[in-house]
């Protein structure tokens, strides 16, 4: 298990590699160096010896991925791309155009993005499986028909569409909550309260579906047929067999998510004032600080492999057929 | 006169092109037909492409550009040509919005302003009132109007109709009307018009009053908002149709090649899409967007005007979407080309010696069709509501461009007024929703009919 858990993390760090060289390609190409001294430095004259200076003392004066001054392995490590990848494999992300530090802002904006993401991930699981169970209890009647097709409705909806309509019946209208903003500690569950339910009911519709299908797939399965040959009733049936056969793929779906939760929601967030991840990259894209939008991007591959992970080890966890 | 072809108009009609010949070409298979045949048979997917087909035209209408060149004599006699505006058929046939510029917002339907302004009456006294709108007429009532359109709409859709059955009957004329009528027909013909009759009477209306009103009102600068509506379409439905099939050449290449030839190739495939997947798609798309943006600002000899601006920026959104879209279906494509390829008329194939490139083209791809198919038509509403989104996040489309997202981004300031102004963004939510409502409905159908594990 452990030297499983290794293996896949050192599978990981290529991949990491790989993320770093597109971002890198991205910005460094059409955004030389030159350029972000030229902004940087904001001075109305700038001389050619300014943006030396700069460069070489934020140490962008490397060439980019091949140093042909240099002797053996320098030639390759001492690059502008290796010493990029290694800051941020340190997780030191450097200062933004306003010069502030990403890294403390990226761990202060953390938890709101979290008091937001979290809620809503689980009400969404608890609700929606328990909605499937029941359109599966009742497959094939009228209720179940029914709700597909306000599924069907709720996912062709734009998200945006429950956010505006949410603010302003709940806010505007009714003045049940605030319309946006963020606080501290426990006082802030008027806030989050109404962005957490649009999340939730904007990811109903797709979610009732998936795991309906999930469990559908397995409600034709023989053992089904044996359970209910043996006289097993229906309700332990769903809850004995379909339901603890269906987590597994439902597993795969959900825990790769997880880790991602910390990135919040960029719209959610931007909507309602949240001071968390989401709103921090839209306000960085606005911005066109790219600094920023690449400590998020690399920060947001981490999230997703370490999901890819954590999906694997639960594999091995809830599935006995799985051995390592 | 003359037509100018912008790049996405030409990914467009190329792609009308292909899907033509294509059609031909897959129609006469019976196989394939019988499949179709299928798909059509439930109502709601029959009703579900109608709506789509009218999106398309529109669609159509709006890719077909042109500019008229005005020649006016300057001082010195000489004769100086003026280039107007690059506009498109649809804008020709909507061109009285697009004079009726009116100075600020006003509701659907209103005679007069949204917001008070300063008057100054014939005595000279200033007081505060609304003023009337300037391309609104006064003459006749509402009632009439729309009593007269939906009888020209009634007109034209069964001019519609009845060309479908005489060109479906040959002869007997009464007897296909009297089946389809009574839902006897093989395909759900009645529902197909009755779709038909819907849709052609609501756009005859919405497009005779536009005449005299603005129907869906106007926005903050006092344009037309059933004419923005009508304008985005091209926007969503390009977004939705052409990120897909423009990466899809690329998941196929390396999706079958990795299944099929295993070894180093499958590896370095897989490390690509892995790579790929794991960057978040938003801040792919924002980064991608970003430094296309600053490409953009360096050349600007690229476009000459601000609609080939907006067109190349909209070409370089969809490229960026394409790459981050393209993932899933090779993962997907890989899998089943790695099931496929252990089949017994494939390892056939290989032992009577024929070539990589045969098997590939003869007996892999065409079992990949209904994956691939699906993934298109799954996809497409992913994309027309993510372009929404995009706008609002500031890596959509053009500002300049007309888009369902731009026009949520505009309207969302002005939620605080009260009265609200709602009329933008709910039309376009409702432009939006019945695309997207349209596109899923028939996704799901032709899901269920092609899967082979739905059998």
């Amino acid at each position: 298990m452990f030297v499983y858990i290794i293996r896949r993390v050192l599978y990981a760090i290529p991949i990491l590699i790989g993320v770093n060289l597109i971002t890198f390609m991205l910005f460094f190409m059409v955004n030389s160096p030159d350029d972000m001294a030229r902004a940087q430095l904001g001075a109305k004259q700038i001389t050619p010896a300014m943006i030396c200076s700069w460069k070489v003392e934020k140490g962008y004066d490397k060439p980019l991925f091949i140093n042909h001054h240099a002797k053996g392995m320098a030639m390759v490590t001492d690059t502008l791309f290796v010493q990029e990848s290694l800051k941020l494999f340190r997780f030191d992300f450097g200062f933004s155009d306003a010069n502030r530090d990403i890294g403390s802002d990226i761990k202060e904006r953390m938890w709101p993005s979290l008091a937001i993401a979290l809620p809503t991930f689980l009400i969404a699981l608890i609700t929606n499986i328990s909605l499937a169970l029941l359109l599966v209890l009742f497959r094939g009647s009228v209720l179940d028909t029914g709700m597909m097709v306000i599924a069907v409705m709720i996912m062709s909806i734009s998200g945006l569409f429950y956010i505006i309509a949410g603010q302003v019946i709940f806010s505007k209208i009714w003045h049940w909550v605030p319309i946006s903003g963020y606080e501290e500690g426990w006082s802030s569950i008027k806030f989050i309260i109404l962005p957490v339910m649009i999340g939730v009911f904007a990811g109903m519709g797709a979610g009732v579906r998936w795991y309906r299908s999930i469990f559908l797939e397995q409600i034709n399965q023989d053992y089904v047929r044996t359970a209910r040959a043996k006289g097993v009733s229906e309700i332990k049936v769903l809850f004995r067999h379909v339901f603890r056969n269906g987590m597994l793929p439902i597993l795969t779906g959900v825990v790769v998510i997880i880790p991602s939760l910390f990135m919040g929601s960029l719209v959610m967030e931007s909507f309602f004032g949240i001071p968390g991840l989401g709103s921090y990259t839209i306000d960085a894209i606005n911005a066109q600080d790219f600094a920023i939008v690449k400590a998020m991007v690399f920060l947001g591959s981490v999230l997703y492999i370490v999901g890819l992970i954590l999906t694997d080890i639960s594999y091995t966890l809830f599935d006995p057929r799985v051995k390592l | 006169m003359n037509i100018v072809l912008l790049w996405t108009d030409m990914l467009v009609w190329i792609l009308v092109i292909v899907v033509a010949i294509w059609g031909l070409f897959i129609s006469r298979s019976s196989q394939v037909q019988k499949q179709w045949h299928t798909v059509f048979k439930s109502s709601i997917a029959m009703a579900s492409a109608i709506v789509l087909l009218f999106y398309l035209l529109f669609t159509l209408l709006d890719s077909v550009h042109m500019h008229f060149t005005a020649n006016a004599t300057a001082s010195n006699g000489q004769t100086v040509q003026y280039k107007a505006e690059t506009v498109s058929l649809l804008d020709l046939i909507f061109v009285h919005n697009l004079k009726s510029t009116e100075r600020t917002y006003s509701a659907p339907f209103a005679t007069h302003e949204y917001s008070k302004s300063v008057i100054v009456d014939d005595k000279g006294v200033t007081r505060q009132g609304y003023l009337p709108l300037r391309y609104v007429s006064k003459k006749g009532n509402l009632v009439e109007k729309s009593l007269f359109a939906v009888l020209v709409g009634l007109f034209i859709s069964s001019l519609i109709i009845l060309l479908h059955l005489f060109w479906q009957s040959s002869g007997n004329f009464k007897s296909v009307f009297l089946k389809n009528w009574k839902a006897q027909s093989v395909l759900p013909w009645r529902t197909a018009y009755l779709t038909i009759i819907f849709l052609v009477v609501l756009l005859t209306w919405l497009y005779m009053l536009s005449f005299d009103y603005h129907v869906l009102g106007t926005d903050k600068v006092g344009g037309d908002v059933l004419y923005q509506s009508f304008k985005s379409i091209r926007t969503g439905v390009l977004i939705g149709i052409l990120t897909t099939l423009i990466m899809l050449p690329v998941a196929v290449l390396l999706g079958v090649s990795a299944g099929l030839f295993g070894g180093w190739v499958d590896d370095a495939i897989q490390y690509l899409y892995t790579t790929l997947s794991s960057i978040p798609g938003v801040l792919l798309i924002a980064a991608g967007v970003l430094s296309m943006q600053v490409m953009m600002d360096a050349h600007p000899s690229w476009f000459e005007t601000t609609l080939e601006r907006s067109d190349l920026r909209l070409l370089f959104l969809i490229m960026i979407l394409g790459i981050t879209s393209w993932t899933g279906l090779c993962r997907m494509l890989r899998a089943e080309t790695l099931r496929i390829s252990q089949m017994e008329f494939v390892t056939a194939a290989k032992a009577f010696g024929v070539g990589n490139l045969m098997i590939i083209l003869r007996h892999i791809v065409p079992n990949l069709m209904h994956i691939i198919l699906i993934s298109v038509v799954l996809d497409f509403s992913g994309l027309v509501l993510a372009e929404a989104v995009l706008s609002y996040v500031g890596v959509g489309v053009d500002p300049t461009m007309y888009s369902w997202g731009n026009m949520i981004n505009q309207a969302r300031l002005e939620m605080a007024r009260d009265p609200m102004v709602w009329w933008s963004l709910f039309s376009a939510f409702v432009f939006m929703f019945i695309l997207v409502l349209a596109a899923n409905l028939l996704s799901d159908r032709i899901q269920t009919v092609l899967d082979p594990r739905n059998k």
